[in-house]
């Protein structure tokens, strides 16, 4: 069995007020072998938040089940670690405290806490800024900490929604450089949610392409150019172009689907 | 700003009190207005100082008793408004994070919110007698509605990213609570705490007034009756004083606990 298992989900979205039923999620199944990094690309609103919150836990599948390390995915918990849009930092905790958030809430002393964190600020690049509060941060330091809190948690299992989507694109570049190299420095398994194909064609090893809604995987590339990517490379833009065509297929499906609903 | 400037302000700052000192003073003593309606600042300031030293005993019973009398007002202060905080807190944050909580207790404190406290003072002497527990009591009232009110606030103004992230790290409720909500509420809290202690004097020394036998409020009144108005004015400022100075505490533990909000830039390194 692969090392995160999703078996047939369906997920169904019920609005009590309109009484009405949306489909979101029509049979997915996807295996991650470990050591993989996927990433789940689609048009907004194709779902793919949606199948990330069902490995992290926040929701749970009408049909079907995840499962991580051969375990149903019961709620959200410290065994895989989350890396969100926004850095979501306790802004009362200097930096240290909130990359070992995870060993707080079990109660872990102040001394085995700094301890534990201070690998991650390294593995981060944040040395210095240990004693520093999130409000003192810039965009791409704050999600270096999410990041470090991620790999803490467990940095087997690593669950990211479009963590870079706020950040401007030299910062991008630097944090896609830098998270290529924590995955592998790591082991991780990563699942990467974004809407930009560049980035999931420079950082995946298998790029999942969802269809609009109700969210299918249309087509499951394994990328294996040589790290690190050459962006301007003739291949990289042949699978470029193979994928945006794709993509804007779907774009123009749900469009289409937007404007008969109306 | 230079130094220089700096100093003319604090001098612009002192015009306009020294100025109305002054003729205060010049009133008095010139007799337009009689004294023994508003006495001269240099005789309420030897009052004072006879009160708090006992130096030629001109405040008569009250000479050498102000610290007994500061510090008899500071305590009921003290207890009710812990006892407020306590309530406000605790009761702020059920309120605000759990449904059940806040349709079953609510409704009511809501009802009894805009009674003002001081109409509670009938019912509070002959429930506690003429002492220091119906000031407590008052103290109390005064205090917890504008903590409960702020920390509720607080609590529902939660950022719900903040509870999926801690959710991830494995909280569950109490964790949530202890490590995320209170925290996060903090501000709102202070802001009712410090409401609070304005309110926690004014009741004490209504209280002191009326239903207690000792204190700041009660030699106020006491003086009215004896026709003491240095003693009245200079009860007036050992209030003004006591109360900014506690007021000063809160904001001090403020700053110290809230100090991640108000952390500059990466560059400004404090």
């Amino acid at each position: 069995m692969s090392f995160i298992q999703l078996d047939h989900i369906v997920k169904a979205f019920h609005d009590p007020q309109r009484d009405t039923r949306t489909l979101a999620i029509d049979d997915v199944s996807l295996s991650v072998e470990r050591n993989q990094f996927l990433c789940l690309l689609g048009p907004s609103g194709c779902g793919k938040s949606t199948l990330l919150n069902m490995i992290a836990g926040f929701e749970k599948p009408t049909e079907g089940t995840v499962r991580v390390g051969g375990s149903p995915v019961e709620g959200p918990g410290a065994d895989r670690g989350m890396v969100f849009q926004q850095p979501n930092l306790m802004p009362w905790l200097p930096v240290w405290d909130n990359i070992a958030f995870a060993l707080k809430i079990q109660g872990a002393p102040r001394q085995a806490r700094m301890d534990a964190a201070q690998p991650f600020i390294e593995a981060v690049k944040l040395r210095g800024f240990e004693r520093h509060f999130p409000s003192e941060l810039s965009g791409g330091m704050a999600q270096r900490v999410g990041i470090a809190r991620a790999l803490l948690q467990n940095p087997a299992v690593i669950l990211m929604d479009e963590p870079f989507a706020a950040l401007d694109a030299q910062t991008k570049l630097e944090m896609q450089e830098e998270l290529v190299a924590i995955w592998e420095r790591y082991r991780s398994t990563i699942v990467f949610v974004t809407h930009s194909v560049d980035e999931a064609l420079i950082l995946g090893t298998q790029v999942a392409i969802m269809t609009h809604r109700p969210g299918r995987i249309r087509e499951l590339i394994e990328v294996d150019l040589p790290r690190p990517r050459d962006v301007t490379s003739p291949v990289f833009n042949e699978l470029k172009r193979h994928v945006l065509a794709m993509i804007r297929e779907e774009a123009l499906l749900a469009r289409e689907d937007r404007a008969d609903a109306a | 700003m230079t130094p220089a400037r700096r100093l003319l302000d604090a001098k612009d700052r002192l015009w306009v009190p020294v100025l109305l000192l002054a003729g205060w003073e010049w009133l008095s003593r010139s007799g337009y207005i009689p004294p023994a309606l508003l006495p001269a600042p240099s005789r309420v300031f030897m009052s004072w100082a006879d009160w708090i030293f006992a130096i030629d005993e001109y405040t008569q019973d009250a000479a050498g008793r102000w610290l007994k009398d500061a510090l008899a007002s500071s305590a009921r202060v003290f207890a009710g408004y812990l006892i407020a905080a306590l309530l406000g807190i605790g009761l702020g944050v059920s309120i605000g994070w759990s449904r059940l909580v806040e349709k079953t207790i609510e409704p009511t404190l809501q009802m009894l919110r805009p009674i003002p406290p001081v109409s509670w003072i009938p019912l509070a002497i002959i429930w506690f007698g003429i002492a220091d527990r119906p000031a407590i009591f008052l103290v109390f009232l005064g205090a917890f509605f504008p903590i409960l009110m702020n920390t509720i606030h607080g609590v529902k103004t939660v950022n719900r990213d903040l509870l999926r992230a801690a959710a991830m790290a494995g909280a569950k409720e109490r964790q949530l609570l202890r490590f995320v909500v209170v925290p996060a509420a903090m501000p709102s809290i202070f802001a009712g705490l410090r409401i609070g202690v304005g309110s926690a004097w004014m009741l004490t020394v209504t209280a002191e007034m009326v239903a207690v036998k000792s204190g700041l409020g009660y030699v106020l009144w006491d003086s009215y009756y004896f026709l003491r108005y240095d003693m009245v004015i200079a009860s007036m400022i050992s209030i003004g004083l006591l109360g900014f100075l506690t007021d000063l505490v809160v904001k001090l533990v403020m700053q110290r606990l809230l100090r991640w909000q108000h952390a500059g830039t990466v560059q400004g390194t404090r």
